[in-house]
C-alpha cells in the first residue's frame, strides 16, 4: 500500500498526506499496541481460546479493552451474553469515531468498509487535523500498522506465551493517555473546544463510578452536541 | 457452538458492522451543515474522556495512582513543546519509575 504517488485532495488547505505519512506516525505506537497484543494473546490462552480464535477476534473486533474484558469475563465464567455486551459497550464508541471520519472515506463499498475498520482512539486521533477534518491516509497508514501490531501481537503472546511481562510494568498504559494529551493541546486554543473538552471530561468522570465500562467514553462524546448549528 | 466462538463471532460482526456503518452508507458524502460543528467538537469531547478515563477510571471507582504522574509529565512535557513522540515516552517512563518506589 503505496500512497506516495496519490494525487493530493485540492479541496485540502493542508499538505496531502501519504499512507507512508500515516505508516510513520503510527509506528512508535503499533509498537506499545503490539505489546499489549502479547499480553491479551496470553490472556487469550489462558481462557481457553484456540489459536484461530484468538487471530479471528483481534482481527474482527480489534478493540484491546473489548477483547479483555471479554476474554476475561468467559474465564470467569460469566457466559456468552454478559461477555458480548461488555465488548459491545467497549467498542461503541468506534460508531461516532467511524462516523466523524466517512467524509474522506471514499471508493466502493467494500473498500470503505475496509478503511472503516482501521478506525481505532490512536489512528483517528493522529487522522485528526483539527476543526473536525480528517485525513484518510494518515487513518488507514496508522491503522493498518496498529492492526498489524495488535493482530501479530496476538499471535505472538498465545504462541509463544508470555515474552515481555505486564505492560503496566513499564508504564506503557499511560503512553495512549500521554498521546491523546499531545494530539488534543493543540486543539484548545478556541473557546468552544475548550467547553467540549471540559464537558466530555466531566461527564465521563462522573459516570465511571455509576457505568458500565464503555458507557462512560460513549455518553461523554455527545459533548460534542454544544456545536450543533441553529438553522 | 461453544462460548468462545459464539462470543468471538458476536463480537467480531458487531464491531465491524459498528465501524463500517457511517463510512458504508454516507462514506465520502458532506455531513449536513448542522451537524459540521459537532463534528469539530467531537475530537476534544472525546480525547479528554479517553485521557481522564484511562488515567482514573478504575473497576467502578476512581482512582489516583501512577497514571496521574504519568499524565502530570505527558502535561509538562507538551507545555515544554515536545515531539508526540517523547511526550508519550516521558508519561510511560514516569508512570513506570513511580510503580517501582
Amino acid at each position: 500500500m503505496n500512497g506516495s504517488s496519490v494525487s493530493a485532495d485540492p479541496a485540502d488547505p493542508c499538505a496531502p498526506a501519504t499512507y507512508r505519512d500515516g505508516v510513520r506516525a503510527g509506528l512508535p505506537l503499533a509498537l506499545v499496541v503490539g505489546i499489549f497484543g502479547v499480553s491479551w494473546g496470553v490472556l487469550a490462552g489462558d481462557a481457553g481460546l484456540s489459536v484461530p480464535e484468538a487471530l479471528l477476534m483481534s482481527s474482527t473486533t480489534f478493540g484491546a479493552s473489548a477483547q479483555f474484558a471479554a476474554v476475561s469475563i468467559l474465564a470467569n465464567g460469566g457466559g456468552v451474553a454478559a461477555a458480548v455486551v461488555a465488548a459491545v459497550l467497549l467498542n461503541a464508541r468506534y460508531g461516532p469515531l467511524a462516523l466523524s471520519v466517512a467524509p474522506v472515506i471514499r471508493g466502493n463499498a467494500a473498500w470503505r468498509l475496509l478503511q472503516s475498520h482501521m478506525v481505532i482512539d490512536e489512528s483517528w486521533a493522529l487522522a485528526n487535523r483539527g476543526g473536525g477534518r480528517f485525513d484518510p491516509r494518515l487513518l488507514v497508514g496508522a491503522g493498518v500498522v496498529m492492526y498489524a501490531a495488535w493482530v501479530g501481537g496476538t499471535a505472538a503472546g498465545i504462541l509463544a506465551g508470555d515474552l515481555i511481562g505486564d505492560p503496566a510494568r513499564f508504564g506503557l498504559d499511560a503512553a495512549f493517555p500521554a498521546l491523546f494529551v499531545a494530539l488534543l493541546a493543540p486543539q484548545l486554543r478556541k473557546r468552544r473546544p475548550v467547553a467540549a473538552a471540559v464537558l466530555g471530561g466531566t461527564i465521563a468522570l462522573a459516570l465511571v463510578p455509576f457505568a458500565r465500562a464503555g458507557v462512560p467514553i460513549m455518553v461523554a462524546s455527545a459533548a460534542c452536541l454544544l456545536g450543533l448549528r441553529k438553522r | 457452538m461453544s462460548a468462545i466462538w459464539a462470543t468471538v463471532l458476536l463480537v467480531g460482526v458487531i464491531s465491524v458492522a459498528v465501524r463500517g456503518a457511517g463510512p458504508v452508507v454516507l462514506g465520502g458524502r458532506e455531513p449536513p451543515a448542522r451537524l459540521v460543528g459537532a463534528i469539530e467538537l467531537l475530537a476534544p469531547a472525546l480525547l479528554t474522556a479517553l485521557i481522564v478515563v484511562q488515567v482514573f477510571g478504575g473497576d467502578r471507582r476512581l482512582e489516583l495512582d501512577e497514571r496521574a504522574l504519568g499524565l502530570a509529565a505527558a502535561v509538562l512535557a507538551v507545555t515544554l513543546r515536545a515531539p508526540v513522540i517523547a511526550v508519550v515516552i516521558a508519561a510511560a517512563v514516569v508512570t513506570a519509575l513511580a510503580r517501582q518506589l
